[in-house]
């Protein structure tokens, strides 16, 4: 606009950008003296002004409110997130990048370990199908809710003849909705359900491993459209589900639920 | 300054236009919650060297229309406001709230391209490439969502307008 010569007409795309300070000062007087014979015009002009500066004083203040702590995780990169497995993520991000399997060793001490007994699919492949039966259900998601977590948690250790955990992922946007007790290949398995404020689930699926791994890799599956992250701990193995997220945010809950369940 | 502080920096923005884009705080979050995610699913075809915050923008704006479609089989992006006169306000309490409501009535073609015009100032041209319209289209936009708001905003006594702390 600011380029228009001094023979133009008047447009209403001017009278916008006059309104916003945007006119060449030659312009700008040429408007000015426009409007100066038309005080409709000249109200209305002054009327989006006022409406522009209202604008800024309502949302303005919206930049000094503090960053809630979801928007920062997600603007972390993973590799950032990840702190400590920098190293081990940078692989994971270059194997995604090569289309390569998502195969990756968190601690460079287990790296030549054999592979994990977690690593046959079928664990990745029941933990999916618990998933694609349990998330869509509205009314009963769960048997034991999370206000009764505590009791919810004592019996599925119960269950599963030992001490298991549902890790907090509130920091990644995920609280725990909570959990069931399903059959497994072996035995009992215990299945937290979580959801974030959209709606969206993750599922944990634990079971109890014969002997003592001491093997943790992530390792990544996809089941029709569920993808599953799964890894090994000494006589855990667990799952983590979501037929809704992409793979960088399941990793994202996956590293978080790893930190805990793993320390 | 890496890529991930620069969208750090940038989520009080983002957050200050989605505020008004989709009014709720919590739906607003969500919006800059998805648009970061997607951001980083897509890095890699933002262009190194061109404006970050426009390309965020781009992204926010597919996220947003993604998302009212989802939730509306039909397409809001293309209603009409309704002709409604404001409800003059019972109190000063409601002075915020009748520009937030204001806001909603317009279609949220024309509400993108007021607020990235007066909230993120960006050149008429800029807002055409954020939202990859023509720059006529930016300007007809432009006009009719704060002539809208201009007639909304008339319905109101004097004493209702909104004070600007200078």
């Amino acid at each position: 606009m600011a380029e228009m010569s001094a023979e133009l007409p008047i447009t209403e795309a001017d009278l916008q950008a006059y309104a916003d300070g945007r006119l060449a000062e030659a312009r700008r007087a040429e408007i000015e003296a426009w409007l100066a014979s038309r005080p409709e015009e000249a109200e209305r002009v002054e009327a989006y002004r006022r409406i522009h500066e209202e604008l800024r004083a309502v949302y303005d203040p919206v930049l000094q409110e503090p960053v809630p702590e979801r928007l920062h995780a997600a603007a972390a990169h993973p590799r950032r997130r990840l702190g400590r497995y920098g190293v081990a993520a940078a692989w994971l991000i270059a194997g995604l990048a090569t289309g390569a399997v998502a195969g990756w060793q968190l601690h460079e001490r287990r790296v030549a370990v054999p592979p994990p007994v977690a690593e046959t699919p079928n664990f990745a492949r029941r933990a999916a199908v618990a998933h694609a039966t349990y998330s869509p259900e509205v009314r009963h998601p769960v048997e034991v809710g999370a206000d009764q977590e505590d009791h919810l948690v004592a019996w599925l250790s119960k269950r599963l003849g030992a001490p298991i955990r549902a890790p907090k992922l509130d920091a990644v946007g995920y609280s725990l909705v909570g959990g069931r007790l399903l059959p497994g290949e072996s035995g009992p398995v215990a299945h937290f359900m979580y959801q974030c404020s959209r709606g969206t689930r993750v599922t944990l699926y634990l079971r109890t491993e014969p002997g003592n791994n001491r093997e943790t890799a992530f390792r990544y599956a996809r089941e029709g459209n569920v993808g599953v992250f799964y890894w090994v701990d000494r006589r855990m193995g667990y799952a983590l589900s979501s037929a809704d997220i992409g793979k960088d945010e399941l990793l994202n809950v996956a590293n978080a639920a790893y930190r805990q369940l793993n320390p | 300054m890496n890529d991930a502080q620069r969208l750090v920096d940038l989520i009080p923005r983002l957050r200050r236009y989605a505020r008004a884009l989709v009014g709720e705080r919590s739906t607003a979050d969500d919006l800059v919650q998805d648009t970061l995610e997607r951001a980083w699913s897509k890095f890699h075809l933002y262009r190194r060297g061109s404006d970050l915050r426009a390309w965020l923008f781009t992204v926010m704006h597919n996220v947003h229309v993604n998302r009212v479609r989802a939730r509306r089989p039909t397409d809001p992006l293309e209603e009409e406001m309704p002709e409604l006169a404001l409800r003059a306000p019972q109190g000063d309490g409601l002075l915020v709230r009748d520009l937030e409501r204001a806001l909603e009535r317009l279609p949220a073609e024309q509400r993108e391209v007021l607020l990235l015009v007066s909230l993120e100032e960006m050149t008429y041209e800029e807002v055409a490439r954020t939202l990859g319209i023509p720059i006529g289209t930016v300007m007809s936009r432009l006009s009719r969502a704060r002539e809208k708001l201009r007639i909304m905003m008339l319905g109101l006594p004097a004493s209702a307008k909104l004070k600007v702390v200078k």
